[in-house]
Formats: C-alpha cells, sequence, structure tokens
C-alpha cells in the first residue's frame, strides 16, 4: 500500500476518535482542548493532501483562534454539562438515513485522486495552473525585475554577481504578472469578487461580536 | 499572571518574532503558502499572546478599541476601494491593469498586493476583535450585570 | 475495488453525521455549536478529496512539473476551503457570543431550563 493511504488511514481514524469523543465527554474544556487535537490532526490531514494553504490555515485558525475562543466562552457559561440519557433513537435514525442516501450518492463518483476526473480535468482548472486566462504579456522593455525582462538570467542586484538561490531559479516567469502560488492566484486574482464578499463577511462577524458583547459605558 | 516571570519575559521575547513571521506570510503570499488570511491570523496571534500574559487592560493600552475598530473598517474599504478605483478608470470591476495601464503584468502584481493588505488587516483585527471580546468580564456570570474590570473599559 | 476508490469520502460522511448528531440530540447549547464546527470540517475534508491528484504536489509553481496539471493539486477546491476555513471560524465566534448572552438571560444553557423559562 503506498505511503499517502498507510498516513491517511491512520489520520482519519484519529480524526474519527476524536470526533466521537468530542460527542460524548461531558466536561466542556476538555470538549474544548479536544476540539484543538481534531484541527490539528486536520492540519495534518490536508498536509499529506499536499493541500499547503489549507492546511496552514487550519493549523492557524482552527488550533489557535478556535480553541481561544472556546474557552473564552466557556468562562462565561459554565464549564460542566448536565447529564442526559444515552441515546437518543430518532437522532440516529435520521443521521443513519442521511448517511445512507449520501454514501449511495457517492457510488457514482470518480474514484479518489483520479487525475483524469472531472474536477481536475476540466478546461477552468486547467487555466487557472496554466495561467493563461486572459493575461496580456507586459509591453516589450518593462517588466518587474531590477531592469531584467529577459527570464533566463537569474535577478541580482546591479553590480552584484547573482546568488546560488538567484541562479538556481533562473528561468522561472515569476515577473510579468505570473505568480507562482496557483492558489492565490485564483483567490487573488481570478476569483477576487468571491473574496471581497468572504472579506465583507468576516468583517461583519467581527462587528457581530461588538455589538452583542460590548458592554456600551455610560 | 504577575508572579509568573517566564511567562512573561518568554512572551515578549517572543512576539517581535511571531509579528515578523506573521508579516512575512502576508508579504510572501505569492511565493510561498500563505496569503492575508493565513498572515492576518498569525499577526492578530502575538498579540493575543501578549493580551493573554499580560493581561486586558495592557493589551488595550498597545492596541486602542478605536484603532482596531478602524482598522477593521479600513481593510474591507482598501479592498473595495482598488475595485471602485479600476471601475472608475474605465475597466471592469477588479480589473488589475487598469493600476499602471502601461505594463499590465506589472499592475497585476501591485493589485493582488495591495488586494491582500486590505484582507490581512481585516482579518487580524477581527481576530484581536473577538479575542477582546469574549475575555472581557471575566469573572463567572450570576445573570445580572457582571463586575467590570479592575482597570475599567479600556 | 471501490471501497478503495471511495473511502475517503466515506469518513468525510461518517464525520459529517458524528456532528450532525449533537445538533439532534443533546440539550447543551455548547455541544451543539461543536457540532456544527465538526460538521463543517467534514465538508471541507470532503471537498478537499475530491481535488486531489494521484502523485500530485503542492499547487505551487516550480520547474520539474512546469505547467502540467496532472502533477499538481487542484488549486480550486483548495482557494474556496481556505477562506470558508476563516468564514467558519467567524459564524462560530457570532454563535457563542449568542449563546453567552442567552446564558446571561436564562441562567442556563441547556435547552429544557430554556423552553421552561420562556413558557412562564
Amino acid at each position: 500500500m503506498p505511503s499517502f493511504d498507510v498516513i491517511n488511514l491512520v489520520l482519519l481514524l484519529m480524526v474519527t476518535l476524536v470526533a466521537v469523543a468530542v460527542v460524548i465527554v461531558r466536561n466542556l474544556v476538555a470538549v474544548g482542548m479536544l476540539m484543538s487535537i481534531y484541527s490539528f490532526l486536520m492540519a495534518l490531514i490536508w498536509t499529506n493532501m499536499d493541500s499547503m494553504d489549507v492546511a496552514f490555515t487550519e493549523a492557524a485558525v482552527g488550533a489557535g483562534i478556535s480553541t481561544i475562543l472556546f474557552i473564552g466562552a466557556l468562562v462565561h457559561v459554565g464549564t460542566e454539562e448536565t447529564p442526559h440519557p444515552r441515546l437518543h433513537w430518532p437522532a440516529l435514525l435520521v443521521t443513519g438515513l442521511t448517511a445512507g442516501a449520501l454514501i449511495y450518492g457517492t457510488v457514482g463518483m470518480p474514484a479518489f485522486e483520479d487525475p483524469a476526473s472531472p474536477a481536475n480535468s476540466n478546461r477552468v482548472s486547467i487555466g487557472y495552473i496554466r495561467q493563461d486566462v486572459e493575461k496580456t504579456p507586459d509591453a516589450p522593455g518593462h517588466g518587474t525585475g531590477p531592469a531584467v525582462h529577459d527570464a533566463t538570467q537569474p535577478v541580482a542586484a546591479p553590480g552584484q554577481p547573482a546568488g546560488p538561490v538567484a541562479q538556481e531559479h533562473a528561468g522561472a516567469d515569476y515577473f510579468h504578472g505570473h505568480v507562482p502560488n496557483f492558489v492565490t492566484a485564483v483567490i487573488v486574482s481570478y476569483r477576487a469578487f468571491d473574496t471581497m464578499f468572504e472579506t465583507a463577511v468576516i468583517f461583519i462577524a467581527g462587528l457581530a461580536m461588538i455589538l452583542f458583547l460590548r458592554r456600551r459605558t455610560a | 499572571m504577575r508572579d509568573q516571570s517566564i511567562l512573561r519575559v518568554a512572551a515578549k521575547s517572543m512576539t517581535p518574532f511571531i509579528l515578523v513571521f506573521g508579516l512575512y506570510v502576508i508579504f510572501h503570499g505569492d511565493i510561498s503558502p500563505g496569503g492575508g488570511f493565513q498572515g492576518g491570523v498569525i499577526v492578530a496571534s502575538a498579540f493575543i499572546l501578549y493580551g493573554l500574559v499580560y493581561g486586558g487592560a495592557e493589551m488595550r493600552r498597545v492596541i486602542p478599541r478605536w484603532l482596531s475598530d478602524t482598522l477593521l473598517a479600513f481593510g474591507v474599504l482598501l479592498y473595495a476601494g482598488t475595485g471602485t478605483f479600476t471601475l472608475l478608470a474605465g475597466y471592469r470591476f477588479l480589473d488589475y491593469t487598469a493600476l499602471l495601464p502601461g505594463n499590465p503584468g506589472t499592475g497585476e502584481v501591485i493589485g493582488m498586493t495591495l488586494v491582500e493588505y486590505g484582507v490581512g488587516f481585516t482579518v487580524s483585527m477581527v481576530m484581536i476583535t473577538i479575542y477582546n471580546e469574549i475575555s472581557e468580564g471575566t469573572v463567572p456570570d450570576t445573570g445580572s450585570q457582571p463586575p467590570g474590570e479592575a482597570g475599567g473599559n479600556g | 475495488m471501490s471501497i478503495i476508490a471511495h473511502y475517503n469520502y466515506w469518513v468525510a460522511i461518517l464525520l459529517m453525521m458524528i456532528g450532525l448528531y449533537p445538533v439532534i440530540a443533546l440539550p447543551n447549547l455548547i455541544k451543539k455549536v461543536v457540532g456544527l464546527s465538526l460538521f463543517q470540517t467534514g465538508i471541507f475534508l470532503f471537498y478537499i478529496s475530491i481535488g486531489t491528484v494521484a502523485g500530485g504536489t503542492a499547487p505551487i509553481f516550480h520547474e520539474v512539473a512546469g505547467r502540467d496539471p496532472l502533477r499538481y493539486t487542484n488549486s480550486l477546491p483548495t482557494a474556496l476551503i481556505l477562506t470558508a476555513i476563516v468564514v467558519s471560524v467567524s459564524t462560530t465566534a457570532v454563535a457563542l457570543a449568542i449563546v453567552v448572552n442567552i446564558r446571561r438571560a436564562y441562567g442556563s444553557i441547556e435547552m429544557p431550563d430554556i423552553e421552561n423559562a420562556d413558557q412562564e
């Protein structure tokens, strides 16, 4: 079995166990710590799946900010959950039926990690990697490097020899409007409109926190 | 946390490194994993670490309420303002080639950088605001008006 | 075999259902909010599993793979989920703020107590 699958299965098993523990445990401070562990394990799963930006964000946001937020809320509301009858059978039935319907829906999906799946081989996804969607080349003689617009030459300060890192990266088209990080290019340039509204949603959440919780000084 | 000098010294000496790393992640979002969202959260976590160790009043002295509220809105304004500027210049909304009509490639880079700064401002200030609002009045509540902080509201 | 081909999707669905159960069944409001957060991460796992490519690498340009789309993880689901994670923590923060205010108003965060207090 390839090592990717072994690591993936082990991490998914740990994540499922932690999720079940989150539902069962009654001490809410322990639940906060378990959610932090859960976020950290999810970040590892995404690193294994080569989605570095998502792993970065999940580690910073889930394992950091979310835990602080949770513990801060627990100070106000109390840390012990009152006991309740063990299993709620109608809820189990509903979740079982929903799971069955969803699994029935995934039977027709392409195999996991298939490079030829429709998600990976359509025109838009390929265009985001080739970055040739409506890109106009720079006018001749212009560029963002220090008066060197020939991308095959290493970039160096004027009068200095190029260092080893610059020589290593010579030939890469870092300039002329192409960014190496495809995810940033998608977020900030191709789908900039979506990101503007996501930023607005985050702003509204901050506004809502101020309105709900800030005391009016008389 | 007054007697725990190890915590205070460690927090105070780590804060500049965390800030520099957060700004590095924002600035190098084009070249390495990162960008406005991740870098904004890391910058906020530096301030939150300071607030956890030194107390809410001290953190309010470093980031006053008016500053975090203003920068919160300024980030979204910067983002939407870039788009409106390109619209007023005659191009499409958020078409960054309007920022430098001579070389569209450089215009794209400038536009992406400005927009990332806007996102970084908003995300970092929202995280700081969330922490501050949820941690004020840390005495367990009795259901009625909770007692105010000893240092008063910032 | 179809189990080997689809196991990631099924684990994501399992996580979603583990998150859905507290929302319906548990009376504690904090547990409901935690269940919603679990549900959201299950959806993120499902979405990123769609975009993974066997033998691929992180979606950052390097000269070895060039511009060949078969060598990179799909950048589009990654970009969408990245913003969704930050938005999800913001909405969890607002939900917890509402729970704190409910606690101040009703004195308890268990659903039976809140319903009894409402009916008085």
